[in-house]
Order: structure tokens, then sequence, then C-alpha cells
């Protein structure tokens, strides 16, 4: 545990705006506590059998040079980049969907066989392959298989329609786990913070407010150092 | 093979390391008793940065956080799961049984909710209330100044609020609602259901010197680094062994049986060590079984001996019997009113809910016997594997078109960001003996030990529960300003009801009572049949209540640790 950390150093160390310190304001307590480093990305929390598995998937293959390709294309398609948060590529998608597709086997014909869909539609329409498509022929392709009818079971829906729902999902969950999706998105978690409550502003924008009753008996954040004792009856005296 | 035989007599053997042998463990080694920790998995440190999952981001992983290696997500801090590989489980046809196992030091309290409820005086007399089950020989009486030791030791947020089957503790002040739970509030009350502050074991305040305080980081599930959260190897072993306590721990060693004499009464355990794959032995003057209700009473049925042919513990024929889980049925709704989310703040806050509804009903007016209390779930959450998988299908409730690509699909999963809630109910079922665990003789592990057989069948009592939940779920969505998501499960569906097990609550396979007839140990959780075996996970339960069941295992193995330290003192046992 060479790389320990204050939350402090944590917060400023991951370049948090100004926002993120909002529940820390009202902090009459410091607390220094070590949290591992958690930077630590060779194990990610893996145990020795579940970092052989992903050793495994990795030195397997699933797509050739141009399904990869393909798969870029499409996935820059139904998300394009935006600045300033990047899009499929700068989030790794196709990486991504190779590794769920060797990861989930029950995808892999649906991704495979629609990737020669797309090439067969393609060609057939256009005499090219979809990725050397114009974005207009791309469009005019996917536009038939991109809105699917939400009351219809999707496994009763054609293959093409199938495909392009999965290829979606994988792309926007891809990018939206990606460092640049979480930009995006304004996700301000997963670091050490004070919670005190939701800010005045987001409560009046949708129309609710804290009873006070209640909020009485929540936490006082500057007492938080303090440890707890009690009387006999359970009334918290600290 | 010769089975290897260790010289050391432990004044205690404990097997299992979750919360009920993790208490033992605490309580039996701070009274100076030389205690051997039996645990079938690797030891595991919530600090160890090489295990942690705490903080991660999805990105660490290729798989971004699926369950493909663990149930309920790959940062969930349980090694195990609903099936293990060489450790298989089987069921009487047309019998549905799901078995959450983990192994590791501190066992499921790694990962479990920190819902940390007591039982209330009407729980521990259901057959006085309503005909159905059993008493249990105690009362609230008999485990409240447990209840009170515990709240002390471990820490629990909550509120005092004077209710007379929801009792009051010795609580640490609990967060602020987060927003949703502020709709939940106000669609409660328009329903007439009652909510107040959750009761979870995460220390929104300090509690001693050396544990951590919540950051809020809401990851309670993968274990608190700092010890801000409740597991049993962070908050009751390690402190036992830091105190000075003599506290063996043999890690990777599954336990086959209590090895017996001549007179009956336990000599120790016989375990395989993972390691080897040979067969050890430990002698022990007391053994304490603390493997998981199931588990332990595979051990007992596994141990039979010239004294004890029927299995340890067991000539009354109930081990295994009466095994139950709690009733679980779940919706989520969708609420406009939650929709354009402000994204300038975090609100993780706690893992899980930060309120929560205990059970307001009146069953004599109801067409089912016990309550249930809800969970709320929802919020601005961290993305993992399958967020945005549909990011637009709630334009359906807008006439909207569904699906697309381009652009528009980044609005559409911010516009919706946050706006589901969901609900849990999480209830009482009734303990009967027809629904049972015992060995199947055709069956055994990779260790060669006989493997348990589930029987378990769900009554039209808990299915009109669950029927109550759906239709409770659906008034709050609706008085939320909401719509609920899918289709209201049909009776065939039995109203959503999970399969027995689903809610990893399992209970009641060794159940405690005056009468050696009909339970399996005493009221102190030693068995009939062997007075120096004890039993400390929820098999001892007589019934479930709708309470989750790690406060009242926690309570009831230090009550049964005191009288193991007193027996020893007065050299009955």
């Amino acid at each position: 545990m060479d790389r320990r950390k204050s939350i402090q150093t944590i917060i400023l160390g991951a370049g948090a705006s100004a926002l993120a310190f909002h529940g820390c304001k009202t902090e009459g307590e410091k607390i220094t506590q070590d949290i591992p480093a958690a930077e630590d990305t060779k194990y990610f929390g893996r145990t020795p059998e579940e970092l052989e598995l992903i050793e495994k998937l990795d030195a397997e293959q699933l797509f050739n040079e141009h399904e990869m390709e393909t798969i870029a294309v499409l996935s820059t398609v139904i998300l394009p980049p935006k600045e300033p948060h990047g899009g499929p590529i700068e989030a790794d998608v196709p990486a991504f969907i190779e590794f769920m597709g060797k990861d989930i086997p029950e995808m892999q014909t649906t991704l495979l066989g629609g990737l020669m869909w797309l090439d067969h539609k393609s060609n057939t329409e256009y005499g090219v392959e979809f990725k050397n498509a114009t974005l207009e022929q791309q469009k005019a392709i996917l536009d038939p298989i991109a809105f699917h009818d939400p009351e219809i079971p999707l496994e009763e829906q054609p293959l093409e329609i199938q495909f392009f729902f999965l290829m979606r999902g994988l792309t926007v969950t891809g990018y939206y786990t990606s460092k640049v999706g979480i930009g995006d998105l304004g996700y301000k978690g997963n670091m050490p913070n004070v919670w005190d409550g939701v800010p005045e502003d987001v409560l009046a924008k949708h129309g609710m407010s804290y009873d006070p009753e209640w909020v009485a008996k929540c936490v006082d954040q500057s007492q938080r150092a303090v440890i707890a004792e009690w009387d006999e009856k359970g009334n918290l005296l600290t | 093979m010769q089975i290897k035989e260790s010289s050391e007599v432990y004044d205690v053997i404990i097997v299992g390391s979750g919360a009920g042998g993790g208490m033992a463990t605490k309580q039996l080694a701070d009274a100076g008793l030389n205690v051997a920790v039996v645990e079938a998995g690797p030891f595991f440190d919530p600090a160890d940065p090489k295990t942690m999952t705490q903080l991660k981001w999805p990105y660490e992983s290729p798989r971004r956080g699926a369950n493909t290696t663990r149930a309920f997500g790959e940062w969930d801090m349980a090694y195990g799961g609903w099936e293990i590989e060489g450790e298989p489980y089987t069921h009487e046809e047309g019998t549905k049984f799901d078995w959450f196992r983990s192994h590791m030091l501190g066992g499921r309290t790694n990962h479990w909710g920190r819902i940390s409820l007591r039982f209330g005086p009407k729980d521990f007399k259901g057959k006085t209330r309503d005909g159905y089950g059993e008493d249990w020989p105690i009362g609230y009486d008999d485990v409240k100044p447990y209840y009170d030791k515990v709240d002390k030791l471990i820490g629990v947020f909550g509120t005092n609020e004077g209710l007379e089957n929801d009792p009051d503790g010795f609580f640490l002040p609990p967060p602020k609602p987060r927003l949703h739970e502020l709709f939940y509030i106000e669609g409660a009350k328009k329903t007439g259901i009652p909510v107040i502050p959750s009761r979870m074991s995460m220390l929104t305040k300090k509690i001693n010197n050396d544990r951590g305080v919540c950051f809020y980081c809401g990851q309670c599930g993968r274990s608190c680094s700092v010890y801000a959260d409740f597991s049993a190897g962070s908050c009751l072993i390690f402190p036992a062994q830091k105190n000075g306590g003599r506290v063996k721990i043999f890690v990777n060693s599954v336990v086959r049986e209590v090895t017996t004499n001549e007179e009956g009464k336990a000599t120790g355990v016989s375990y395989i060590s993972k390691e080897d794959r040979k067969e050890y032995k430990l002698k022990g003057k007391v053994v304490v079984l603390a493997a998981s209700a199931c588990s332990s009473a595979r051990i007992l049925l596994n141990s039979k001996s010239k004294q004890h042919p029927n299995g340890l513990g067991n000539s009354s024929d109930v081990v295994g019997k009466y095994l139950h889980d709690s009733t679980g049925s779940s919706r989520a709704g969708f609420i406009p009113g939650l929709m354009n989310r402000d994204v300038s703040y975090n609100e993780d806050g706690v893992g899980g809910m930060h309120v929560y509804s205990p059970w307001w009903g009146d069953n004599s007016k109801l067409d089912f016997p016990r309550g249930y209390h809800i969970e709320v779930w929802g919020g601005m959450g961290m993305p993992n594997y399958g967020f945005g998988f549909s990011p637009n299908e709630f334009n359906k409730f807008f006439n909207l078109p569904v699906g697309g690509y381009g652009d528009s699909l980044r609005d559409d999963v911010k516009k919706y960001y946050g706006s589901v809630i969901g609900f849990g109910g999480r209830g009482e079922g009734i303990a009967r003996k027809e629904n049972y665990c015992e060995i199947d003789p055709t069956t055994v592990d990779q260790f060669g030990i006989p493997v348990l057989k589930f029987n378990y069948k769900w009554s039209d009592l808990e299915k009109k529960q669950a029927k109550h939940m759906q239709e409770t779920f659906e008034e709050l969505i609706h008085n939320m300003g909401g719509t609920p998501l899918g289709d209201t499960p049909t009776k065939e569906q039995d109203y959503g009801l999970l399969a027995p097990g689903r809610i990893i609550h399992e209970v009641g396979t060794t159940r405690m009572g005056d009468d050696p007839k009909t339970s399996v140990t005493n009221k102190f959780q030693q068995l009939h049949d062997a007075d120096n075996v004890f039993i400390v996970d929820a098999g001892p339960f007589v019934s479930q209540a709708d309470k989750n069941c790690t406060w009242t295992i926690l309570a009831l193995s230090w009550r049964a640790s005191d009288y193991i330290i007193e027996q020893l003192k007065q050299q009955n046992i």
C-alpha cells in the first residue's frame, strides 16, 4: 500500500471542478483517512482466475480486419463524434464490441450475420461495401432497420433489426462507460465527497423541498469526525 | 491416503467467517479463548489494492462491468455466485431454489446491502399472532440487549421512530434523501404509506478510531476499503486479532463433517484443503457452525456416526427442514418529473437507499398473513455495462419514434438519465416443514462431499403477498406522476415473485425450540443432541420476519457466544 492518498489529494488529483466541493463547504472537521490507491488498473480487483479468462479472450479473434473497420464506421454513424468528448473511436468502442462478442458468445451470430447483411445490402444497392459507401448511402441502408416497433418482442423481429438494436446498444453503452462518454454525460460521482443533500437550485427546478423535521434528524456533516456517543435511550449526544 | 491430524486442541472451532462466524470469533477471542476459524474461500481484506474494486471506473475493464464472472456485475465483492464450478446442488423435480454462496473471508457480508433491521416483538411470535408457523422460544426482550450492543459495536444509521414492530436502537444519523427519494416520499404520502430513513450499517459518523467514515461513493457492494461499512472481516475478525486475540484462520478449507466421539460429543472437524486436495482434522472442545443456513445443515447431515446415524443433531429429523427465504417482487417506473436532470452534483450517497417503507399494513384485513417492506432505488448512478442500451425507449410515452441513430441519441441519454425509480418488496414467507434441503446421495462435489438437494415451493400466501406488492408499486408510481415499466406480472408469473433463494436470506434449516423432537437447537443455539456444538448462522431462525436477517444473526451469535463462554466457565461443556 505504497500509493495511498488522502481524500483531499484524490479530489484535487482527479481534477474535480469547484462543484465537486459543494458538499464539503459545511465541513467543519477534516477527516484524513487513507484510501488505497484506486488507479492500480493492472488488477482492477480481478481474481487470478478472472485475469486468466480475460487473457484467454484477448488472445482470441472474433472479427477480421474488414469487420473491425465496418464496426468502427457503423458505430460512428450511430453516435457521431462531438467536441469536446469525442465519439466511439475515442471510447474504444470497436475493441469493446470485439471483447463482448467473445465474453457473451450468444451475441456472435447476430453480430457476424448482421455485418454480412450490411455488406450484402450495400453491395446490392450501391455496388460498394458498407464501410466505403457514402454517408447518405449508409443512412439509406440504416433508416429502415433503425426504428423498431417497441410493442413487438425483439426476437420476433428480422435479424437486421435485431443486429442494429444490438450494435446501437453496444455503441451507446461502450461510449457512456468510457472516460470521454462519462465526461459527455457529466456524471460527477465515483470519488470521495461528503453528501449533504440535493442543491437548492436542483430542488427548485423539480419543485421539491426538504421537510425541516426530516432534515433535522440527518447527519450534521460538521460532526462526522466526532466519535458517536449515546445516552441510555439511544439519543445521539455527539 | 492418511488424514492429517493437528495436535493442537482449540477451545473453539468456528466454521465460516460471515456475519455469524465473524461475531462469534470476535466475542470468543475477546474472552481469551483459542479460536480456529475455518473458511472455504481465500483470505480477503477490503483494503487490499489488489482485490479492491471500490472507485474503479467501468473503462478499467474490457467488459465495462458486465456480470460474466460475478452475478451482480464484475465490481461486486462476492466470490462465488448462484453456481460454483465443481460444487453443484440439485433439486427435486418441479421445485426451485437458487443458492447464492460466497466463499471468502467475510463471506456474503462483503457485498450485502447493509440493510440492518431488528426483528420486532411480533416477529418472534408469529404463530400466536396468526396461527402460521411456530413461535420462537425467545422474544424481543431476550435479543434487545444484543441488538443494542451490535448497534454500538458495528454502527448503523437510522432514526428512532417509536414504531411498535420496528424497534428503536442506537443509531448514527442518516444521510439526507436524494432527489428521487424525495419524489418517493411524496408519492408514498399520497398512497398512505409511511417512509422513514433507512437503517443501514455504514458509518455516517465515526464510531471508533479503527474504522473510517463513509465518503459517499455508493459502492458498499464493493466492500469498503476504509472499513466504513460492515463486513465481517474488517469489523469483527481483524479487530479480534488486533485486540491480541488468539485467532488462527484456515482459508481455502472446506469442512466435510463434524467429528464425534463415543459419547456423541464433537471432537472437531475434518476439512479438505483446496490447496493440496487432502483431508485434514482439527481438534476442538467446542464446534460453532456458521457456514450459512444451508451449508451448516449440509455439514450436520454429512456428519453421520454410530451415535448420530441420521446425521449430527438430527434425531428430530428436522435438520434441513423449514428452509425459507424472504419473498421478493420488484417493479420499476418511469417518472417524467425526474427527466432532464441537473448533473452538476455528485449524488452517489451511501450504497443503496437513504429511505424505505417498513410494513404498514394490517394483515387481519388482507388475504396474506405476513408483511413486507419496500426498498427504493434510482438516481444518477455511474454508467456500467448495459447503460443506454435502449437510450430512447421512453420516447414511446411521448408518441416519439423509438430507436434511430445520430446526435439525438446523446440528447436522449441525458434527457432520461436518472428518470427511473425501482421498488423491491421484501417480505416474510411462512416457514414450512415441506420446504427443505437434504443430502443428494447421487451427487458429490469436487471434494467428494455429498451435496444438497433442494425441495422448495411457494404457497398461495406468498403469491398473494407478491400480488399486493405489485398493486402497491403501481399505485406508488402513478402517485409519483409516472408510468410502471413492463406489464403487470400475471397470476401465471406468480405476480413477479422471485424464485426461493433469490433474496439470499436463507434461514430456518436448524431451527431452535424447547422441544428436541421438533427443533435442532435450544434457545441458545446449542444442539439438543450434542452440547458442545452450536449454530450461529441463520439456521436456528424459527421465522424470517419482513426484515433482512443479518442484524439478527449478529445479535444471536453474540448471545450464543456469551452462553458458550459461561458454559465453559462452569465446565458444563
